[in-house]
């Protein structure tokens, strides 16, 4: 009965959407107000009646209700309750209802929180969010629908992937969700503005953050997976440039240019038809990522077998949103009159050079991933394009861009001083200089290129301190009015310094993890030790043991820095026995900033066992960078400046003016 | 699409899910030949894994050409003739770096020529500003002839009138 409610709530849903696409839309051409105030209240009830779908599917799988399919297929009734709950979102069908459900939760934040914005404009974009939710939750009901009943209910349920038992891989979908349906709304404010045939800077505004919040969400969405990447399957590696990687990093990059052109648009009345251009190509990436993975166009012996209707039905969608909302911007987009002049040296120059780097980036990745189907389907040519080849393209783009972070934000609006902002940077790239004289002292003349990388990231690290200490100027003004401004420096400022600075970091990690790494592969006995960047790892022996749901044998080695021992590692590799399905769950140690990491192979003849161990230097920055990183956006959102309409701004300002940074 | 990331990995990893990629009964005595075995490994795809490397891949494919790289560097192949042989066997797609050729020239200069084109959009659309606009930026606005007859003209009125 319940599972038939949510079913019931999915249906009205659709049928709500149908009203929610037209009437506002036609209200807002026609200026009408009793049109255009139907969208809000539509966007609520339609988030509750998802959240009514949710909650059912979510009992069903609570409860272990295996007379529903989707239940039957993903659960088990032995599985941990915290995966039962997680397993809704770890299939096809529930996960698509939780991204309607983020989707329609986005929406209806719109609807409550937009009263500030003119009507048309709020009326037009949730009416081309009903668009989207139309699309999605007519492909849900038509291809995959979460509440099928089985007419007699088996006993036992078909138990969720292990590799998804994991609470990594829990938190990752909605983290990633929210990031792409977080674009959805970019991309309706876009579209809305394209119908409208008007967009300024207070359009920029309401955009902002929108952007932000879904590039946090999207960013943490990805260091999550590739987190989870790494300690799960147990060979230590974090991005594998796989296409399905690839159509999560394609809307970051889009996404992370869309973010910085709006700050010229919002600031300075410029590039606002590629802003908007920005905004449909951010979304449709996320479109057409879903379009990959769930077409089987990336089917491999060993994929999963793909619904074929489901990939028509995907591509059809992906044909009418991106191939519409480009054609009514071919059309519109004359309408939008360019202003703001700037010199190519100048603050919005440096963000145009920023949009260039990253949108050639998402270039290559794009193509990349979609030239093998290509070059498959007209010639019947079969090539790999892999890590090596994105090594090769995508980083010479990276180089130039991360050279030049920290100039954009001490540049002057307008027209800027290339000199006079290099003067502001004179200890950072002396820091940075530094950083690599002491890489080069560590590790030797023998890899050229990985202290050039490590100074190129501690480079945008001390750019970003230096763009806060130049805002500030302790020397100049004393310590005590240095703190002052500190405490008003705009959120803005702080959010691009702390942004920045996350990307250094990340970028360190990734330098030192891949060129510093120490690996080690060998049979160990019991007793057995490896020595390994000052690190002696001993084997002590194996055991077996029971988990809830699976079966595991545990190896236990002895971590011994200086004969002191510093740690116990446990890897192990699992069976999950309702699947008979073998897992590795990787020993991993923190020291400090860095890592030893550890997986077991094949069991030897008396008591042997092959053994990886490595120790990754730094690693864990590659995913403290992102967390810096979405921080830094979270600084940006709270800017008051971005709070379009906040009543009595002059209440809340700070009572020194002379607080405000100078800029 | 995360769940489609989700069945992604789940595809992808039903080869690695016990993870053990290289095992050490593989690696060769000689330091330098395994160091070129290994570099190689990272080149190669394992055909029946999704875009993993042999190097990272346990499928018993994988296994299977990891010792097959071993014996011919061994036998004293060269790197290039190593790959030539793989690639005559087992075709292209077992490069994870697909070669510089006719049918892969779109490939390697998307990246490039997309930054060139951004280049010249950048610059057209920087030209396609009136003259006068592009001096406005510098603060100071040079008269053209016209301009200036045109305010002598004015000012020869007023001192005219």
């Amino acid at each position: 009965m319940i599972v038939e409610l949510g079913h019931y709530a999915l249906v009205l849903t659709f049928a709500l959407t149908l009203i929610q696409s037209t009437v506002p839309l036609w209200g807002a051409v026609r200026e009408d107000d009793r049109l255009m105030a139907i969208a809000p209240p539509v966007s609520i009830a339609m988030f509750f009646l998802v959240l009514i779908s949710f909650a059912a599917l979510t009992i069903a799988y609570v409860t272990s209700d295996f007379s529903v399919v989707n239940v039957w297929e993903n659960s088990h009734s032995a599985k941990p309750m915290l995966f039962k709950i997680t397993g809704v979102w770890g299939n096809h069908e529930g996960s698509l209802l939780l991204w309607v459900l983020i989707l329609v939760f986005f929406g209806a934040l719109v609807a409550y929180f937009g009263s500030n914005m003119p009507s048309p404009l709020r009326a037009a974009t949730l009416a081309v969010q009903g668009w989207v939710t139309a699309g999605f939750v007519l492909f849900m009901l038509a291809t995959s629908n979460p509440f099928n009943r089985i007419p007699s209910a088996p006993i036992e349920g078909n138990d969720l992937n292990p590799i998804l038992q994991d609470i990594g891989l829990a938190i990752h979908p909605p983290l990633l969700y929210v990031g792409y349906v977080g674009f959805s709304i970019t991309f309706s404010f876009a579209v809305a503005a394209l119908i409208l045939g008007r967009i300024d800077a207070a359009w920029a505004r309401w955009v902002r953050p929108w952007t932000l919040l879904a590039w946090a969400f999207l960013t943490l969405g990805i260091a999550m997976g590739s987190y989870w990447a790494y300690y799960e399957l147990g060979w230590g590696g974090w991005w594998f440039w796989d296409p399905v990687e690839n159509a999560s990093f394609m809307p970051w990059l889009a996404g992370t240019a869309l973010l910085h052109s709006a700050i010229v648009m919002e600031k300075r009345d410029a590039l606002k038809v590629w802003t908007v251009l920005l905004a449909i190509f951010t979304f449709s990436l996320s479109l057409l990522g879903t379009f990959l993975v769930r077409s089987g166009v990336l089917t491999s012996v060993h994929a999963f077998a793909t619904d074929p209707a489901r990939g028509v039905f995907i591509l059809v969608l992906l044909c009418l949103f991106i191939g519409g909302s480009l054609s009514l911007y071919a059309w519109r987009a004359p309408l939008l009159k360019q202003g703001g002049l700037f010199s190519p040296i100048s603050r919005e120059g440096a963000l145009v050079l920023n949009n260039l780097f990253l949108s050639a980036a998402t270039a290559a990745v794009l193509v990349g991933t979609l030239y093998p189907l290509a070059l498959d389907a007209i010639t019947g040519e079969k090539i790999s394009v892999g890590e090596p080849f994105f090594n090769l393209t995508f980083g010479p783009l990276m180089v130039p861009l991360l050279m030049a972070i920290p100039f954009g934000p001490v540049l002057a609006w307008k027209r800027g001083d290339l000199l006079a902002a290099a003067e502001r940077l004179y200890a950072g790239f002396g820091i940075a200089i530094l950083a690599v004289l002491f890489t080069f002292w560590l590790w030797g003349m023998e890899r050229v290129l990985a202290p050039i990388g490590v100074g190129l990231g501690v480079w945008v690290m001390a750019g970003a301190i230096c763009e806060i200490w130049t805002r500030v100027k302790p020397r100049e003004v004393g310590l005590k009015r240095a703190f002052e401004r500190l405490k008003g420096l705009p959120g803005a400022a702080w959010g691009t310094a702390t942004a920045h600075f996350g990307v250094g970091v990340t970028v360190l990690g990734i330098v030192t993890a891949s060129a510093f790494q120490d690996e080690y592969v060998q049979t160990m006995k019991p007793g057995d030790t490896v020595n390994l960047s000052g690190y002696a790892v001993t084997f002590d022996g194996v055991a077996p043991r029971r988990g809830a749901n699976f079966i595991e044998d545990v190896g236990h080695f002895t971590v011994r820095q200086s004969g002191v021992v510093i740690a116990e590692m446990e890897p192990s590799k699992r069976l999950y026995t309702a699947r008979q399905f073998p897992t590795t769950e990787a020993g991993i140690h923190t020291v400090g900033f860095s890592q030893i990491y550890l997986s077991m192979g094949e069991g030897r003849p008396n008591g042997a066992i092959d053994v990886r161990v490595y120790f990754k230097p730094l690693v864990t920055l590659i995913w403290i960078g992102c967390v810096i990183m979405a921080i830094g956006a979270v600084f940006s959102m709270a800017d008051r400046r971005l709070r379009v309409g906040a009543p009595k701004p002059s209440a809340k300002r700070s009572p020194q003016p002379s607080a405000t940074p100078a800029e | 699409m995360t769940r489609f990331l989700a069945s992604f990995w789940i595809a992808f990893t039903l080869s690695l899910a016990p993870a053990f990629s290289i095992t050490p009964d593989e690696i060769l005595d000689d330091p330098v030949l395994e160091q070129r075995a290994r570099d190689l490994s990272a080149n190669l795809r394992c055909m029946v894994c999704q875009n993993q490397s042999i190097d990272d891949s346990d499928a018993p494919l994988a296994k299977d050409l990891r010792v097959l790289v071993r014996e011919r560097l061994v036998d004293g192949d060269s790197d290039d003739e190593v790959i030539d042989y793989l690639v005559s066997r087992y075709g292209e797609f077992v490069l994870l770096k697909p070669r510089m050729a006719p049918h892969t020239f779109f490939l390697w200069a998307s990246a490039p020529l997309a930054l060139v084109l951004g280049l010249i959009a950048i610059f057209v659309t920087l030209r396609r500003r009136k003259p006068s606009e592009r001096d406005a930026i510098g603060g100071t606005v040079a008269l053209s002839e016209d301009e200036k007859a045109k305010l002598d003209a004015l000012l020869n009125k007023k001192a005219g009138s």
